[in-house]
């Protein structure tokens, strides 16, 4: 598949609080963003256990984003903070598997900040058509190594 | 009760007041420079001397320390007393030629002039010393004293210096009964707001005008008390024993069902838009300025008055300031418009003065808005259409000389004109309260990008919030006028009513719980709980969630190793068959 007519499939892990409303307020802001993208939602991004990561790859997903309130203002207190310490190391964990730690992103996006979801989800996009389909399971890893 | 004869009159008052107080209490004046009811007598004028007879003979004894006794007979204005008081008055006019309340008893008394040599025909200091001791017993700050003896008597700070210890509370010039002292404004700025902090006010005193409960309190910063532990005036004056100097501030912890927020707004500061020159310029106000000064009870009394006393000829109005503008906010602030227009009435209404109106739109959208606006076109306000780039003081011709020059490009003729005026007045926009981050994260709400409160959905549930039971008024979520905040006040009173009158909660459906059984006791999650809502039961070897505290945001879930805490409604199942869902063809 060339990149030019690849068309990613990305999974998006909302928080209901932030995330996820901001997400709405794109929608009913009328904010066009790419279609990539398809959302679960989760009740707190600390919900996001590092095994849907792997099982979203695993079922074929070509990148992820796991989004939540901005640091502080977790609905929960302090679930962000613990999204952001497991995404630290899954990016570490993704990258022995051979699969590009740019292919897991965390964002923080308010409720207010459906501008922002959509630039996340443009950008986000535009970065996976760059890096082309995940190939993990028929590739040779020595390729992955090389390049 | 004492008895006792003054002037002649047979009387009885109750023991342990003066001399002085008795003959008050029968409205018998008895003259006198150095007494204040606040302050414990000193005799130091004599000029309230009486003469006092007794079996044998009499003597003259200064009323205002001399305590009452039984069988005493006062004459207060017997040839004796009034000789003294005669002599001690040409005395003390010898001492102060200038002081207007000595001269005053000195004509009362028919002294047309000392005999006594007059050292300084400008004097005005009676040494009473009122000054020292107010400085010293009531304020605590002994800043002055008496200085030398005898003739060189004199009350001067430490070496004739300015003092440190004072603390400029003007106590020594409020009792100062000559008026020797006297306070100058240093700041030589008129005072018309004091609850905008544009000058000095009291320091006990009212918040605002329409407070409520209408209390009085004392501000610990102004307030001599509470810089030097002395004083407490106040409490000696009131009469009800309310003055409590001790009070702290209280927490008090209330149970409530629901909260509605209305911590309102804070209005632009336009010292950050310098070329409006505000703070900078004279007669350059805000629209809260203009509001205060053109109240019935303000400084002025209602009149519209320039900072030299003079009613204004022409005034400029500058509307959108710190409102729809990308260097400031970008939203428009709803109320500006309107308010603005008011002014251009009440000035039409007060004074003579010809009204300039700077609009970018006008914004007239309530109900009769745009019937006021038509009114106003007819009254003869001139409205330019055009932002107002500068103010200055700068003046390129003769009648610009002496007036504030408001640059404006008027965009309906496309010519960029100067138009001089005496008063300029900026229609300030709304801003989110400056601690309204802070209240955020205490009611655990989201703020929108502009920084007021954000409501849970614009249309549908306008009041309520992301949080249950916390709702909203007014123009901590968004800048709106005063029927609107009513409108939103009483829609949010009705959303806490419907959630009490329910008299129950509902529990948060999404909770975790843990699997007994798959349990297997490694305490990973009791120390994730932010809310701590995990314990762990020793005997049972496993970890346990109180329903009550969870609050469902599943951090425990996907940190268990056993799989066996779960999220109701979001299981590890549930969303691995959502993953899976996405790609089936």
């Amino acid at each position: 598949m060339s990149s030019e007519n690849f068309d990613p499939t990305l999974i998006g892990f909302l928080c209901t609080w932030c995330s996820y409303t901001g997400a709405d307020l794109a929608g009913t802001a009328r904010m066009t963003y790419s279609p990539n993208i398809r959302i679960i939602r989760v009740m707190c991004s600390g919900r996001v256990d590092p095994q849907f990561v792997i099982k979203a790859f695993k079922e074929g997903a070509d990148g992820i984003l796991i989004s939540g309130c901005h640091p502080g203002d977790c609905h929960y207190k302090e679930g962000n903070y613990k999204a952001l310490r497991r995404h630290r190391l899954l990016r570490k964990m993704l990258e022995q598997f051979g699969i590009e730690k740019e292919r897991l992103r965390l964002e923080w996006v308010s409720a207010a900040e459906g501008a922002k979801f959509q630039n996340v989800c443009d950008e986000f996009t535009e970065q996976i058509k760059e890096l082309g389909p995940l190939n993990i399971m028929k590739g040779d890893i020595n390729e992955y190594r090389e390049a | 009760m004492v008895n006792l004869k003054i002037d002649g009159k047979t009387i009885q008052v109750e023991d342990g007041i003066t001399i002085l107080q008795a003959a008050e209490q029968q409205e018998i004046k008895i003259p006198t420079l150095c007494y204040h009811p606040l302050m414990e007598p000193y005799a130091a004028c004599r000029v309230c001397v009486v003469e006092s007879i007794s079996g044998k003979g009499s003597e003259l004894v200064t009323s205002c320390n001399t305590l009452v006794k039984n069988g005493m007979e006062i004459q207060t204005a017997s040839d004796k007393a009034l000789f003294a008081r005669r002599m001690n008055v040409e005395m003390l006019l010898a001492q102060a030629p200038a002081a207007v309340p000595v001269q005053e008893l000195a004509k009362e008394l028919g002294i047309e002039k000392t005999r006594f040599k007059i050292k300084d025909p400008d004097e005005k200091c009676i040494l009473c010393g009122m000054c020292v001791r107010a400085c010293e017993d009531i304020v605590g700050a002994s800043a002055i004293s008496f200085l030398q003896r005898g003739q060189h008597r004199e009350v001067c700070t430490p070496f004739g210096e300015q003092s440190e210890a004072c603390i400029g509370c003007t106590a020594c010039a409020f009792f100062c009964p000559t008026g020797a002292i006297t306070v100058e404004d240093l700041h030589g700025r008129k005072v018309i707001h004091s609850e905008l902090d544009l000058g000095p006010s009291t320091a006990i005193r009212v918040p605002i005008r329409q407070a409520v409960p209408m209390v009085p309190f004392i501000d610990e910063e102004a307030c001599i008390h509470f810089k030097t532990g002395e004083c407490k005036i106040c409490s000696d004056v009131c009469q009800k024993e309310a003055i409590d100097h001790e009070a702290q501030d209280e927490e008090i912890e209330l149970e409530v069902g629901s909260i509605i927020l209305a911590s309102g707004f804070k209005s632009f500061d336009p010292s950050l838009i310098p070329a409006y020159g505000y703070g900078r310029l004279d007669n350059v106000i805000t629209a809260l300025e203009f509001e205060r000064l053109v109240n019935a009870s303000s400084p002025t009394g209602g009149k519209i008055l320039l900072s030299n006393g003079e009613e204004p000829k022409s005034v400029g109005i500058i509307h959108c300031v710190g409102s729809r503008d990308e260097n400031y906010n970008e939203y428009c602030s709803r109320v500006c418009c309107m308010y603005s227009l008011k002014f251009a009435h009440l000035l039409k209404e007060k004074t003579s003065a010809d009204i300039y109106d700077f609009y970018i739109d006008m914004r007239c959208f309530g109900k009769g808005y745009e019937e006021f606006y038509h009114r106003l076109l007819h009254e003869g306000t001139k409205f330019i259409r055009g932002r107002v780039s500068e103010v200055s003081d700068m003046a390129l011709s003769k009648e610009e000389e002496g007036k504030l020059i408001i640059r404006v490009e008027d965009t309906l003729i496309g010519v960029v004109r100067r138009i001089p005026v005496d008063m300029v007045i900026l229609a300030t926009g709304l801003e989110p309260g400056t601690d309204s981050n802070q209240i955020a994260k205490v009611f655990n709400i989201s703020c929108s990008q502009d920084g007021f409160f954000l409501e849970r959905h614009p249309k549908l549930a306008p009041v309520s919030t992301f949080s249950d039971g916390i709702f909203l008024a007014g123009t901590c979520q968004s800048p709106k006028d005063i029927p609107d905040t009513v409108a939103q006040a009483g829609a949010a009173a009705c959303e806490a009513l419907a959630l009490a009158d329910k008299g129950k909660f509902d529990l948060e459906p999404i909770t975790a719980e843990i699997d007994e059984e798959l349990c297997a006791g490694c305490q990973i999650c009791v120390g994730l709980c932010p809310f701590t809502a995990i314990t762990y039961d020793k005997e049972k070897g496993i970890s346990e969630i109180n329903d009550a505290l969870c609050k469902g945001c599943g951090t425990c879930v996907s940190a268990c190793p056993s799989g066996a805490a779960q999220q109701k409604h979001f299981r590890d199942k549930q969303i691995f068959a959502e993953i899976e869902g996405i790609f089936i063809e």
